[in-house]
C-alpha cells in the first residue's frame, strides 16, 4: 500500500529519500488515508488518559469527596497532598520501596549468576535443570500463598525476622521467584555474548569469578536492567501475598494501604487515595517512560525467543 | 589484581584468588553464623524439620564454596536455595495440605489439640486452699510463680512445672526472695498485668494434676481440667459428667451421641476437599460458575485486548502518519499504571451514585456498574481492556513492522483486496508471530487477582450461597475467601489448598500447550 501512494504521488515528494509524502495531498485523498487515523488515534487517547486526568483532578481538589471530584480542575489545591502527611502513606512507600528495590537486585544478582551457570558451564543435570526450572516457573507462587502462610508461621516461631508480619520475609518469598522466568530471559542473552571473550580472558588468567565480575555482567547490563525493572514493578504492584504475610499497618505496602483506605470509606478518603495514587504511581510511571524501548524489547525477546 | 590472576591460573581452579577469595571467606562466615544462630533456634523450638532443612542448606552451602568439583553451583545455589524454600517447598506443602482438613478447629497436632482441651477446659478445684503467691522473673526474663503450698515453697513457670525451693526466705507468709530469681514489686507487675493474669503454672509434669493461676498476683488457686485424658484407651473423659470421648477420623474427639469437642487436630481426609469442591452443594454450585467465568473471563480479556491492540497498531503502522509517538506515548501510559491503581481508581469512577462515569459522562444515569451481576463483569472486562490493550498494541506494532513485505506484494499481484490480505495474510502472520505472549497473557489474567479484589472484591454476593463468593470472583480469589486469611469466613486451609490444585492443573496444561507450540524444550540445547 504503501509503495503504491508513493508512485502515485511520486512528483510530489519533496523530502530526501521521499518519506514526506504529507504536503500537498487532496483533502479529501487526506481525510481517507489519514484523517481517520487521527480520529482514531485522538479517541484512543482520550480513552488512555481520561482516568489519568480525572485522578490528578482528583487529587487537586479540595473537597476530598468522590462527589467532589467530579468537576475536573474546578479547584485546585494541595491539601490532601499536605494531608498525607497525617496518615501512613509515605512509611508505606518507603516500605514498598525498600522491598521492591531489595527484590529487584537480589533477583537480578542470584538470577544473572544461575544464567551465566547455565550458558558457560557444561555440567551433569544442566539440560535438567533447565527444564525443571521451566516447569517449576510454570506455576506462579502466589497461588501457594496458603502455604507461604502456613510456613512463615512456622518459621516465625524459630526466627521470627523469617515469619509473618516481617518484610524482610516478604522479600525472601519473592526472591523465591527469582529464578524462573528470570534466568531465561537473561540466559537467551547471555548466549549471545561471544564465547571468545571469556576464553581470550581465560587465557590471560581470569578466573571464573573474574570473567563473571569484570567482562560478562559488563556486556550484559541491558538485560540486567530490564530485569530489576519488570521485577521491581511487579512487586511494587503485588499484592496477595503482601497481604497475607504483612498484619500490622506501620509494614504495609503502597498495595495493602491503598485498598485498605478505598475499601472502607471509599467515598470520604477519595482524595487522599487520589494524591496517594498520583505519587505511588509517578515512580513507575518515570521508570517505565525513559525505559519504555529497554521493557518492550525485553518483554517480546523474552517471550518469544526464551 | 593481576597478581591475583595470575596466582589464580597457578592455583589451577582459580577459586583461590586474593581478594576475592578474602570476600568469599567473610560471605561465608556470615552465612555460617545466621545459619548457625537459625539452627540454635530451632533447637530451642523444638521444629526438627526446619532444623534439618538449615542444616541441609549450611552443609551444601560449605561444601559447594569450599570444593572445587562444584563451580557451575557456586552460581546457581543462592538462587537455588530461594527457590526450593519459596516456591518448590510450598508448591509441595499445597499439595500435602489440599489432602488435609486443616483450617479451623484443626489447627494443630493432636498432642497439640489435646492439651488445648486440657487448659481450656479448666475450673478451680472445688475445696482448694488459697495459695499465697509471689510473681517472679528468672534469669531469662520468663515470668514464673513462687507459691507456698503446705508450708513449703515451691517455684515454677509456664513451661517447668512448680519444684521446690528450698532456700526461699518467706516473711509475714510471703516470699520475699528467691535465690536465681528476681522478685518483682508491685509497679512491675501492674506493667505486666496482662501476662501475670495469663500465665499458668503447671503443678506437676502431668496436665492432668492441673495449674496454679491468679487473679491478683497475691494469692493463687490450683485450676484442674474438666477433661480427662486417658493415654493408654486414647480417650477423653469429662470429670464431671463421665461421658466418654474418643476420636473419630475427621481429627476430632467424639461422644457414643456424636458429641463433638471444639478443637480438633489436622488428620489427612483423602479427596474429600476435591468432593466438597465439586459436590458439596454449597461449594459445587457457586465453583461451577466461577470456574466457567473464569475462564470466560481470561479468553475475552486476551480477546478484547488483543483486538483493540492489533486494530490501533494496524491504524498507526502508516509511516506518514504524523505524531505517532506522541500518540503512542499518551497510549501506553495506562500499562505503566500499577494495576492496583487502576483497579482502585476504575472502582471509583464507576461507583453507582457518586462515580464520574454515572454523574458526567453519563449525565446523572445511576447505572449499577459494579452492582449488578453482570454489568459488574462486563466492568471488569472493560477495566482490563483499559489496563492491557497498550501492551498489546506494542507486540502488535513490533510484529506488524516484522512482517515480510513480499508476501504482500505477492497477495497485491494476486489481486487480493485489503480485507483478503488482511484475513488471510497479516492475522495468521500476528497470530504466529504474538501466541506465545497470548498465552501467557492468559495465563496471567486466569489468576489476575489484584483486578477482581480492588475493583468489584468479587461482588454481587451470590445470593444462594452461604461462602463468601459473587458473581466476579475468579477461582484465585475464590481461594483467597475460602482460606479465611482476611476473617470473612472461617478458615479452611484444606479446601482452600485442593482449589489451588485445581488452579495448578489448568495453568500446568495450558503451559504445556504453550511449550509445545514454541518449541522452547529443543531450543534449551
Amino acid at each position: 500500500m504503501t509503495t503504491a501512494t508513493e508512485r502515485a504521488t511520486g512528483p510530489a515528494t519533496d523530502g530526501p529519500g521521499g518519506q514526506v509524502l504529507r504536503h500537498r495531498m487532496p483533502a479529501g485523498r487526506w481525510a481517507r488515508e489519514l484523517g481517520w487515523r487521527h480520529v482514531v488515534g485522538v479517541l484512543a487517547v482520550l480513552y488512555a488518559v481520561f482516568p489519568i486526568v480525572y485522578v490528578v483532578s482528583a487529587s487537586l481538589s479540595p473537597t476530598g469527596t468522590l462527589t467532589g471530584s467530579n468537576d475536573l480542575f474546578a479547584q485546585v489545591s494541595g491539601v490532601n497532598y499536605a494531608e498525607l502527611g497525617d496518615t501512613k502513606f509515605w512509611t508505606w512507600m518507603g516500605n514498598t520501596l525498600v522491598i521492591g528495590v531489595a527484590t529487584a537486585v537480589g533477583t537480578v544478582l542470584m538470577g544473572a549468576a544461575a544464567a551465566y551457570a547455565f550458558s558457560r558451564f557444561r555440567f551433569a543435570g544442566r539440560r535438567l535443570g533447565l527444564t525443571s526450572l521451566l516447569i517449576i516457573q510454570m506455576f506462579p507462587q502466589m497461588l501457594a500463598f496458603v502455604a507461604i502462610f502456613l510456613l512463615l508461621i512456622s518459621l516465625g516461631e524459630v526466627v521470627p525476622v523469617l515469619g509473618l508480619n516481617s518484610k524482610i520475609a516478604l522479600i525472601c518469598v519473592y526472591l523465591g521467584g527469582a529464578l524462573g522466568v528470570n534466568t531465561f530471559l537473561m540466559y537467551g542473552f547471555f548466549n549471545t555474548v561471544p564465547r571468545e571473550l571469556d576464553e581470550a580472558a581465560k587465557i590471560d588468567g581470569a578466573t571464573h569469578a573474574q570473567v563473571y565480575w569484570t567482562i560478562i555482567l559488563r556486556l550484559v547490563t541491558p538485560i540486567l536492567a530490564v530485569v530489576g525493572l519488570l521485577s521491581f514493578i511487579s512487586t511494587f504492584g503485588e499484592f496477595i501475598i503482601a497481604r497475607v504475610v504483612l498484619q500490622s499497618e506501620s509494614n504495609w505496602t503502597l498495595a495493602v494501604g491503598l485498598y485498605g483506605w478505598v475499601s472502607s470509606l471509599l467515598e470520604a478518603n477519595w482524595g487522599l487515595f487520589a494524591a496517594g495514587a498520583v505519587l505511588s504511581a509517578i515512580p513507575v510511571l518515570a521508570l517505565f517512560l525513559f525505559l519504555q524501548k529497554y521493557i518492550v524489547g525485553g518483554l517480546t525477546a523474552g517471550s518469544v525467543k526464551g | 589484581m593481576s597478581r591475583a590472576r595470575y596466582k589464580g591460573a597457578d592455583a589451577g581452579s582459580g577459586t583461590f584468588s586474593g581478594a576475592g577469595f578474602a570476600v568469599k571467606l567473610v560471605l561465608i562466615a556470615l552465612v555460617d553464623a545466621l545459619g548457625v544462630f537459625g539452627v540454635l533456634a530451632a533447637w530451642r523450638a523444638g521444629s526438627w524439620g526446619i532444623l534439618a532443612a538449615m542444616v541441609a542448606l549450611l552443609v551444601a552451602a560449605n561444601w559447594v564454596y569450599f570444593t572445587k568439583r562444584a563451580l557451575p553451583l557456586k552460581y546457581i545455589l543462592p538462587g537455588l536455595a530461594f527457590l526450593l524454600v519459596y516456591q518448590v517447598y510450598v508448591i509441595g506443602y499445597t499439595g500435602y495440605v489440599a489432602f488435609t482438613n486443616y483450617g479451623d478447629g484443626h489447627n494443630s497436632t493432636k498432642e497439640q489439640a489435646i492439651d488445648a482441651l486440657l487448659v481450656q477446659n479448666e475450673r478451680r478445684v472445688e475445696g482448694s486452699p488459697a495459695l499465697p503467691l509471689t510473681v517472679v522473673e528468672s534469669g531469662d526474663g520468663d515470668l514464673g510463680f513462687a507459691v507456698t503450698r503446705d508450708g513449703a515453697v515451691e517455684v515454677g513457670t509456664a513451661d517447668e512445672p512448680l519444684d521446690a525451693a528450698p532456700d526461699a526466705t518467706v516473711s509475714e507468709g510471703a516470699v520475699t526472695a528467691v535465690p536465681g530469681w528476681t522478685v518483682l514489686d508491685r509497679q512491675a507487675v501492674l506493667q505486666r498485668q496482662q501476662e501475670v493474669t495469663t500465665l499458668r503454672v503447671p503443678v506437676s509434669d502431668d496436665a492432668a494434676d492441673g495449674s496454679v493461676r491468679t487473679q491478683d498476683a497475691r494469692t493463687g488457686y490450683v485450676f484442674q481440667p474438666v477433661l480427662e485424658y486417658d493415654e493408654a484407651a486414647d480417650t477423653m473423659t469429662d470429670a464431671s459428667t463421665g461421658v466418654v470421648y474418643t476420636p473419630n477420623d475427621e481429627g476430632q474427639f467424639e461422644s457414643a451421641d456424636g458429641e463433638t469437642l471444639p478443637v480438633g487436630w489436622r488428620v489427612t481426609v483423602g479427596f474429600e476437599n476435591f468432593a466438597t469442591a465439586f459436590g458439596d452443594d454449597r461449594y459445587a454450585g457457586p465453583f461451577v460458575k466461577i470456574l466457567l467465568w473464569t475462564f470466560a473471563f481470561a479468553v475475552l480479556s486476551v480477546v478484547t485486548t488483543f483486538a483493540l491492540g492489533m486494530f490501533l497498531a494496524m491504524v498507526f503502522n502508516d509511516p506518514r502518519l504524523r505524531g505517532r509517538k506522541v500518540y503512542r506515548t499518551l497510549m501506553i501510559l495506562p500499562y505503566a499504571m500499577p494495576g492496583f491503581l487502576a483497579a482502585l481508581l476504575w472502582s471509583g469512577m464507576l461507583n453507582k451514585s457518586f462515580g464520574v462515569i454515572n454523574q458526567v459522562l453519563l449525565g446523572g444515569a445511576a447505572i449499577p456498574w459494579l452492582t449488578d451481576p453482570w454489568l459488574a463483569k462486563l466492568s471488569v472486562l472493560g477495566v482490563n481492556l483499559w489496563l492491557g490493550f497498550p501492551y498489546m498494541f506494542l507486540i502488535c506494532t513490533g510484529a506488524l513492522q516484522s512482517l515480510p513485505g513480499d508476501v504482500y506484494e505477492a497477495a497485491r499481484i494476486d489481486g487480493a483486496g485489503k480485507w483478503r490480505t488482511w484475513r488471510s495474510i497479516t492475522m495468521p502472520l500476528l497470530l504466529v508471530a504474538t501466541a506465545p505472549l497470548l498465552i501467557s497473557s492468559f495465563a496471567f489474567n486466569f489468576n489476575n487477582f489484584t483486578l477482581i479484589k480492588m475493583l468489584t472484591g468479587g461482588g454481587p454476593r451470590f445470593d444462594d450461597a452461604s461462602v463468601p463468593l459473587g458473581h466476579t470472583d475468579i477461582l484465585i480469589s475464590m481461594v483467597y475467601n475460602v482460606s479465611g486469611l482476611d476473617g470473612s469466613a472461617p478458615r479452611d486451609y484444606g479446601l482452600a489448598s485442593a482449589l489451588s490444585i485445581v488452579i495448578f492443573v489448568v495453568v500446568g496444561v495450558i503451559s504445556a500447550i504453550a511449550f509445545r507450540q514454541t518449541r522452547k524444550l529443543e531450543e534449551l540445547s
